[in-house]
Parts: C-alpha cells; structure tokens; sequence
C-alpha cells in the first residue's frame, strides 16, 4: 500500500494558546472553555494517529526575515528547533522531519508546476508548534514526524485562495504516488478573524467566520475565489491567513473526483487574545 | 503601471505591501535581532546605541525608543517584527496590539471578550471620516 490523505485538520495557531499551555493557565476562566472544547480533537486523533503530518502554516519573521520572502517554503530537514520569537523558545520537544517524504513532494510538486523554495535548516515558531500543542497536548516528544509547508501572507501579495486549493490537490497527487505504506494528514493553520495592527486591530467578523467555515466544507472551490481584499476588509490584516486552510482543503479526495469527506468536529471561539479561534476535522470517507 | 492597491480604502489598517516593506527594511531588520537573547540584552541597557548600529532613519529609532507602533507602521514596520520589542519589554500581543487602538490594554482586552471589534462601521475609509 502506497501513501495516501486520510484526514485534514483546520485550526487557529494563536501564540498566546500556546502560552496558555507552556504556563499552566489552561483551567483558567479564561481558557478553560477553549480548552474543553480541544478535547473532542483530541480524542480523535487518538484514535486516528497519523504517520506523518503535512503542516501548512505561516512563519512569523522567525524563520525568515525580509531579506527572504519565499512564498512557499518545504522544510527538508530531519528536524527542527522551536524558534525563539523574542520571549525565549516554547518549551516543547524538538519536531522530526521525514526527509524522504519532503524530498518526493518536492520532485513530485515542483514538476507540477509549483516552484517550491526548498528549506535545509530553519526554526519553527507558533505558527507549527501551536497546532502540534493543540492536537497533541505536552508530550516528551511529538508523537510523528511533520512536514513544514510555509506560505508567506507576512508580506502582501500572499498566494491567492485558488493557488493555495491547487497546491493542496497537487500535495494529494505527490503523496499518492509516494511508495511507503504511510497514513498522512494535512494541518491548514492560521486565522480565523484578527487584526494585530492599527487602529482596527481588535477586529472579529463572527458571521464571516462562520460562512467561511461552512463554505470551506461544500464549497472550496467557490471560496479559493475569494480574494484578498475581502479577507483583509471582512476578516482584519491577519485574517488572509485563512488561505492556508485551502492548502489543506484542496488535497482532499473529493477535489480528485472522490467522495465528499466527513466532517468530525467542528469549534469556533472568541476570544483568545486578538484572534477568534477555529477548528474543523474533515476526514476522507474510505472507499 | 503602478502597483494595484485595492486594500488602500480599509479604514485603520497599513497592508505590508513591497512599499512598506522597502521603507521599513532595516527597522524589520532591527526588530528581527531581538530574537536573540544576547542582543536583546543589548538594546535594553542601551537603546539608542543599539539602535545606532543599524541603518534606520532618525524617526524610526525614536519611534522604537518611544514604542509608537503605529507611527513605525508608518514607517515601514511590519507587527510580527515589531511586536519583538514589545516581546523583549515582557508584553503580551494583547498589550502591544492594544497600544495602537483608542482603548488601553484592559479596554482592549475586554472589548475582545465581549466579542472583539465589529466590522460594521469599519471597512471603508469613508466610514471613518469623522474621526479625529
């Protein structure tokens, strides 16, 4: 049995969740019902354990500064180190790459067109660590290697939707064709609404979030339609990382002419810090 | 042609485009060494000599020393950078992040709890023309 997408994984990777959890305060008032609500994930990924993890997320000006602006970025390495973000570094185990699997992605989706930057040695800040932390809790170590995939949404003009969903479909193609006996899932992290900066910093659009996540669900194509700038006006300046979803979204069996996947679990929350807070479980149906 | 901004009409938001990003290079640059701790402990026993060895503008350095995140967005700063000096001063995003709004940080935390900033009124520039 060759290599193939069993579920996708939608969330939030706010770094204050996981301050929250490096510093003990998940019972607190404040957390503790966004805590709760984690658990259902959780528990299904239990039950569900991936073998390896794709991991769409965005760096931070941790990884990559402005001298370098790659828009999508494949981690090749064996492993890597939690970035010091300017607080110190989170205390959570180092991350295992695969290195094989990176390698056949980057031969099978560069030759799709897609012209992957390719990453030899570089941290990981909140934006990869936060989700593991999520999904996984405080583990001694993270319990499967990952495959970091950075998109740039740091530095305008990000990917738009529909490149985001095509990249996601030819990370389907790649791991299908990958020989090893390997259950992988895909992470799409980042969003829901915020603002960090400015006068409107602060801004939540509940209703936007909500139809992004039903849409996101039935109607990907549709969404990879929507551009930028209703993201950044419905959405605040930080909430274009929802394109990443998409990513995720898009290596789905029912974007290769499969069946529609089931959806698991399903968590919106205001506030944690700046951010509303989502999460959606989708897995492929098997046939 | 010049560069398409179609984001230019959002009230009290500075998209980081490549504009921002040249105007504001060595400052990001700047702000980026705090990740490590040796320079972090630098610039805080001595700001403006810190500040010195980079190639920033006059009004970029007293922006850091003053910590006026929106007159160094102005400028070319980008948050996830400059939300390293805050970083390094001990703040939470929820603090920086309150420091440009007309609430402080209590405000700003608990505008967020009961459900953060609406959008209605707030997505065109000419919603906001009778502010100050």
């Amino acid at each position: 049995m060759s290599a193939r997408i069993t579920a996708a994984v939608f969330t939030s990777h706010v770094p204050a969740i996981g301050v929250a959890m490096d510093l003990g305060k998940t019972e607190e008032p404040y957390w503790q019902p966004l805590f709760a609500g984690y658990e259902a994930g959780r528990a299904w990924i239990q039950d569900n354990p991936p073998d390896a993890v794709i991991l769409v997320y965005n760096d931070h000006g941790n990884a990559f500064g402005l001298d370098m602006v790659p828009t999508f970025a494949l981690g090749m390495s064996p492993s890597y180190e939690p970035a010091d973000e300017g607080w110190g570094p989170r205390p959570v185990p180092s991350v295992q790459g695969h290195p094989a699997l990176s390698a056949h992605i980057a031969y099978s989706v560069i030759q799709q067109d897609f012209d992957l930057t390719l990453v030899n040695e570089m941290p990981v800040d909140h934006g990869l660590t936060v989700p593991l932390s999520i999904m996984f809790g405080q583990p001694e170590a993270w319990p499967c290697p990952v495959v970091p995939l950075a998109v740039n949404v740091v530095q305008y003009p990000a990917p738009s939707g529909r490149r985001c969903l095509e990249l996601g479909k030819a990370l389907r193609r790649a791991v299908e064709s990958f020989d090893d006996d390997l259950n992988v899932q895909i992470w799409g992290t980042g969003g829901m609404s915020h603002q960090l900066q400015g006068p409107r910093a602060g801004l939540i659009n509940a209703a936007f979030d909500t139809a992004f996540l039903d849409r996101i669900v039935t109607d990907p194509e549709g969404q990879a339609g929507i551009d930028h700038v209703e993201y950044v006006r419905e959405a605040g300046s930080e909430g274009i990382e929802l394109v990443m979803w998409l990513v995720a979204r898009g290596a789905m069996a029912d974007l290769a002419g499969g069946p529609a996947p089931q959806e698991v679990h399903r968590l919106y929350h205001v506030p944690a810090s700046n951010t509303a807070v989502g999460q959606l479980i989708l897995q492929d149906v098997a046939t | 042609m010049a560069l398409d901004k179609p984001y230019l009409d959002i009230p009290g938001t500075t998209v980081f485009d490549t504009d921002q990003a040249a105007a504001g290079y060595a400052l990001n640059q700047f702000c980026r060494s705090l990740m490590d701790a040796d320079k972090r402990e630098r610039f805080h026993s001595d700001e403006r000599a810190y500040l010195d060895e980079w190639p920033m503008s006059e009004d970029q350095k007293l922006g850091v020393i003053a910590r006026d995140l929106n007159g160094l967005i102005a400028l070319g700063g980008n948050i996830y950078f400059l939300a390293k000096i805050g970083a390094s001063d001990g703040q939470s995003y929820l603090q920086i992040v309150s420091s440009m709004t007309e609430n402080d940080a209590a405000g700003h935390a608990e505008m967020m709890l009961n459900g953060g900033r609406s959008p209605d009124g707030n997505r065109y520039l000419h919603e906001w023309k009778d502010r100050p």
